[in-house]
This record gives structure tokens, C-alpha cells and sequence, in this order.
């Protein structure tokens, strides 16, 4: 296996392992911490918490480095400006969230239930990607 | 306000683990670990050299499920339950949305952040409360 790939699939365990035991992929645990008003659960806040305490530091540090291990150089996005596609696409990212619990990354790991439920909302996740990109033509 | 399940030691070592994910395809790979980026790519987006390491780490987070569940013998409610339309309808407009804005809880709300990008935070805060008003919504307003 190339390195890469194995660092992607290192990667990819770990998230996948985090999001399932933090909650994170439990759509009704992500429904109560968007209800403030009503059954709050606090729980996602620690968990993107936990996240940035310890990406904040790490980010600013290994993108001091000239390259990544691998040797590649770091890809990062180099936009600046807020745009309304931004500001109207994380809008409908968020109804969506907050109507079926799931973002992408909690949607895939949930597969791991190997229930045919989340894999019909993972495909409606991926038409509505589809969608996105075939009609918009944007990207 | 009512809290309830609140499990802040499972939920603080999970958030390590994705944020060690996050860091380690960054300091290994040089890539961000945006998964609707690293999805939509993955399917057609990135170009065709670029498409084998996102199969990898997408294979990982099942995986990482699976591995989870070894450990767990459980399945959430939610996960056994036939979706209802208004989640499918949901996930249609995940996919759109983060597609549409550049990404996702991982890409803007842990990556983004975590490089103090402008768009990345405006991104992490506009689809925060845009899920708080829904769910406002859906459950106090309509139910």
C-alpha cells in the first residue's frame, strides 16, 4: 500500500472510531444538542471542543513544515471571500442537518450499522451532492 | 431547557480522536480532512490520480465504525428505524448544501477553524444556527 493511502486509512479509522463513540453519529444525540429550547443535550460541544484543542495547536505547527511526511506539499483551500454560495450553501447544510441529524462524516460511519436505513439517507446525501454538481455545473 | 444524555468524557475523547484524524492526514498527507470534500472528489470531482487515497479514508470511517461496534454490541434507535421523509429530505439537502458551500462539520467547523480561515468560521456559525432554527421549528413551532 502507498503511503498515502495508509495515511488516509489510519485517518479515516480514527475519525470514524471518534465520531461513533462520541455521539456524534447518533442523529437523534445530534437533534438534541440543536434543541436548545427543548431536550438539550450538550455533548457535541465537547466534541468539537475536544477536536480543536488539540487541531488549533497541532495545524499551526505542522504547517510550518515545507511538506507533508508523504512529501507532498500541503492543499489547502485559498479562498478568502465570503460569498453568498457560501453563506447560502452552509444555510441549506444546516436545515438538512437539522431535519435528519447527519452530516456527511457521522452518515458514513453510520454505515457501520450495515442498516438500510442509513444507507438510503447516505444515497439521498449523494443525490443531493449530484445534483449540486450536475446541475450547477459549479466547482 | 431540559438536559438530558449528556456524556461529556466519551464525548471529549471522541472530539480527540477526530481532531488526531484531522492532524495526522494533514502532517502525513498534506490534505484536509473534509469529508464532503473528500467525498465529492472521491465520486468524480478530483482527478482520477487524486481519487484512490479518499476511498481509503472513507473505507476508514466505516471501518472505524465497525471496529467501534466490536467493542459496543448496540445499534441506535435511529439507525434501525425506516427514515421519514423529512430525513431523506434532510440528507438531500446535506449533500446540496455542503457541496454548495464547500463543505462540512469537519472541513469548516475542525479544519477550517483550526487554520483560522474567514470563510471556514462565517461557514461553522451560519450552518450552526440555521440547524438550532430548524430544529426550533420542526419540534416546538410545527409539532
Amino acid at each position: 500500500m502507498n503511503k498515502q493511502n495508509l495515511v488516509a486509512l489510519v485517518a479515516g479509522i480514527l475519525f470514524g472510531f471518534g465520531l461513533m463513540l462520541s455521539g456524534m453519529a447518533n442523529p437523534e444525540k445530534v437533534m438534541n444538542f440543536l434543541d436548545l429550547a427543548g431536550t438539550w443535550d450538550p455533548t457535541l460541544a465537547f466534541v468539537m471542543g475536544g477536536a480543536l484543542l488539540i487541531s488549533v495547536p497541532a495545524f499551526h505547527f505542522v504547517l510550518k513544515r515545507p511538506s507533508a511526511w508523504t512529501g507532498g506539499r500541503f492543499q489547502l483551500p485559498t479562498r478568502k471571500d465570503i460569498d453568498s454560495r457560501l453563506v447560502a450553501g452552509a444555510t441549506i447544510f444546516g436545515i438538512g442537518w437539522g431535519m435528519s441529524g447527519y452530516c456527511p462524516g457521522p452518515a458514513l460511519a453510520a454505515l457501520s450499522f450495515a442498516s438500510a436505513s442509513v444507507l438510503m439517507t447516505v444515497v439521498a446525501m449523494l443525490i443531493g451532492m449530484a445534483i449540486h454538481d450536475r446541475l450547477l455545473r459549479l466547482n | 431547557m431540559t438536559i438530558i444524555d449528556f456524556t461529556p468524557v466519551t464525548g471529549l475523547l471522541g472530539g480527540l480522536m477526530i481532531g488526531l484524524a484531522a492532524i495526522i492526514l494533514l502532517l502525513g498527507s498534506g490534505r484536509i480532512a473534509g469529508v464532503s470534500g473528500v467525498l465529492a472528489g472521491a465520486m468524480g470531482q478530483a482527478s482520477a490520480g487524486d481519487r484512490q487515497w479518499r476511498w481509503f479514508f472513507l473505507a476508514g470511517l466505516v471501518i472505524g465504525g465497525l471496529l467501534y461496534l466490536s467493542f459496543n454490541d448496540f445499534q441506535w434507535g435511529a439507525a434501525a428505524a425506516t427514515p421519514a421523509w423529512p430525513v431523506l429530505i434532510g440528507a438531500l439537502l446535506v449533500g446540496f448544501g455542503t457541496r454548495m458551500g464547500n463543505g462540512c462539520t469537519s472541513g469548516h467547523g475542525i479544519c477550517g477553524i483550526s487554520r483560522f480561515s474567514v470563510r471556514s468560521v462565517v461557514a461553522t456559525l451560519t450552518f450552526m444556527v440555521a440547524g438550532f432554527i430548524t430544529v426550533f421549528v420542526a419540534r416546538h413551532v410545527i409539532a
